[in-house]
């Protein structure tokens, strides 16, 4: 079995390469498709859907601390008890 | 749907994670047993040479595939909702999570998709051992990446080697090895692993069943039958010991959840674990006298036997958890929800009178303030709860779907059993020629085999 292995050189390029060029028609519209899913995910819900909220509420890093530490106060009900 | 229509944000936000993670869970724990079922399988075909054991690794592997690259895309989406749905708690216990996520990432994921493209791509380019020893890495891999995403989760449940930071508003890392050997997250991964295992073996016989009732590809259904069965048998029965492990840990470390598993209202000595039982709808409220169930068969003294390894120790129930005085495992007295809440709301005080100081440079007073906070830090959470019964869970769904677990757990222990006595006994396909791999004879899956 060990004579099936290909005796060149092993290169991760051309694995990637003939993996996918010689892949069957089924593999290569799963690949599509998680590709495309990709994209829609990095370029369209990320940025679009799934802002980071707390980067929004503050100007720099510092102030993020600030801005929990108020939130937390605020809803807690210490000074009505 | 209550929930949802009149909730805040945050009952979006717990609905949308909720959903999304609930997603993501039907794919992990497929992938995880699957990875583990394909590399056995293709063990066997380096051991023996036999090119049907190479092809039904082969079929296992694409299924994984298509598998992990849905549970991968979901996981991403839970990561984006920890910035949008969770942005402060992120930063509340980002020196925690950060660790275990960070290592999942950095060595478990890169591990998994390193391996997982000479796995698929590989089989003509390197050797038949690398090629084994890349699928089993594979594996090594997504085990890994669970392992320390419930590290995090572990951590969630019962918060250990850590300090709080006022100043950073961060819960800070003290001691790695504690947040990654606690004894939570090792039952937890235990579990949940064994449990993902015997998943994964009821997939491949679900899925070989089929093709047997079809009369195709027999001959691979019943290779796969025969690694599957063996493995489910096994990994059902390290599920049932992982779970007593995860019983004892939940009853020292949550005795609340333990007592809404088991529907305890009212704690007692030598408490028996309910095998079969139905509550009683009539049931309102934790501390009216209604009786919680309609009917109830017990294993007598079991569930003290389970949480504190004594048949006669004391279980707190509901009502007990809630009202307190009862002993704790470590010899100190259990605090009311009152009691717990009111030094909760000592260390909110706490933190905004040592916002103020810190706004005024007033940094004698902001240290002793910091210091009050650190002292009643265990209960900062019970400071945002208003009332007793918002430290009960849902008991009905808890009891029930915990019951409903334990049963299936007893169930598939039974069905692997049958399968394998059938599949022993060559009664599975009996116009199939069982000769060669398929002529499995009991004992160890790597001896019956040519």
């Amino acid at each position: 079995m060990e004579s099936e292995v290909k005796k060149e050189k092993f290169n991760w390029f051309t694995m990637f390469w003939e993996g996918f060029t010689g892949m069957s028609k089924l593999g290569r519209t799963l690949w599509i498709i998680v590709i495309v899913k990709l994209i829609i995910m990095f370029a369209i819900l990320k940025p679009i859907f799934f802002p980071d909220f707390l980067k929004a509420q503050v100007n720099d890093e510092s102030e993020k601390a600030g801005y929990v530490r108020e939130q937390m106060i605020e809803r807690s009900s210490f000074d009505s008890e | 749907m209550d929930l949802l229509l009149n909730a805040s944000a945050v009952g979006w936000a717990r609905g949308q994670f909720a959903l999304t993670a609930g997603y993501h869970w039907i794919f992990v724990p497929l992938t995880l047993g699957l990875a583990v079922i394909m590399s056995i399988m293709e063990t066997m075909y380096v051991r023996t040479g036999d090119e049907k054991w190479k092809k039904t690794a082969k079929f296992w592997q694409i299924i994984f595939g298509i598998n992990f690259a849905i549970g991968v895309a979901t996981g991403i989406i839970l990561e984006f909702q920890f910035g949008t749905n969770w942005s402060n708690y992120s930063l509340f216990v980002g020196d925690i999570f950060g660790a275990p996520l960070a290592i999942e990432g950095i060595v478990a994921f890169f591990l998994e998709a390193t391996f997982i493209s000479i796995m698929f791509f590989g089989w003509d380019r390197v050797s038949k051992k690398m090629h084994l020893a890349s699928t089993w890495l594979v594996t090594l891999g997504a085990t890994l990446s669970a392992f320390w995403i419930l590290v995090a989760n572990a951590w969630m449940q019962y918060p250990i080697g850590m300090e709080f930071n006022p100043e950073t508003m961060r819960n800070e890392m003290v001691d790695f090895w504690a947040v990654a050997g606690s004894p939570v997250a090792i039952n937890k991964f235990f579990h949940t692993v064994t449990s993902s295992w015997g998943l994964g073996a009821a997939f491949v016989v679900g899925v070989s069943s089929w093709y047997l009732i079809k009369k195709r590809h027999q001959d691979f259904a019943l290779r796969s039958i025969k690694i599957a069965t063996i493995f489910g048998l096994v990994s059902f029965i390290l599920i049932a010991v992982s779970g007593d492990g995860s019983a004892y840990e939940v009853t020292q470390k949550q005795p609340m959840k333990l007592a809404a598993m088991e529907g305890l209202y009212e704690g007692k000595e030598g408490a028996g674990l309910v095998a079969v039982g139905l509550l009683n709808p009539k049931k309102e409220a934790y501390n009216d006298d209604v009786n919680p169930y309609l009917f109830k068969i017990e294993i007598p003294k079991l569930l003290s036997l389970m949480g504190y390894r004594n048949i006669n120790a004391f279980v707190p129930g509901i009502k007990d958890v809630i009202d307190g005085g009862y002993t704790l495992p470590d010899g100190s007295t259990a605090l009311s929800f009152r009691e717990k809440r009111e030094r909760g709301l000592l260390a909110h005080k706490a933190l905004a009178d040592f916002q103020q100081a810190k706004s005024e440079g007033r940094d004698t007073d902001a240290a002793n303030f910091e210091t009050i906070i650190k002292d009643n830090y265990s209960y900062f959470g019970y400071g945002f709860l208003e009332k007793e019964e918002d430290l009960i869970p849902n008991v009905p769904l808890t009891f029930y779907m915990f019951h409903f677990m334990v049963m299936v757990g007893g169930y598939f222990i039974l069905f692997f059993a049958v399968v394998w006595y059938f599949h022993s006994r060559k009664k599975l396909a009996p116009a199939v020629d069982h000769t060669g791999c398929v002529a499995c004879s009991g004992g160890s899956v790597w001896s019956v085999c040519r």
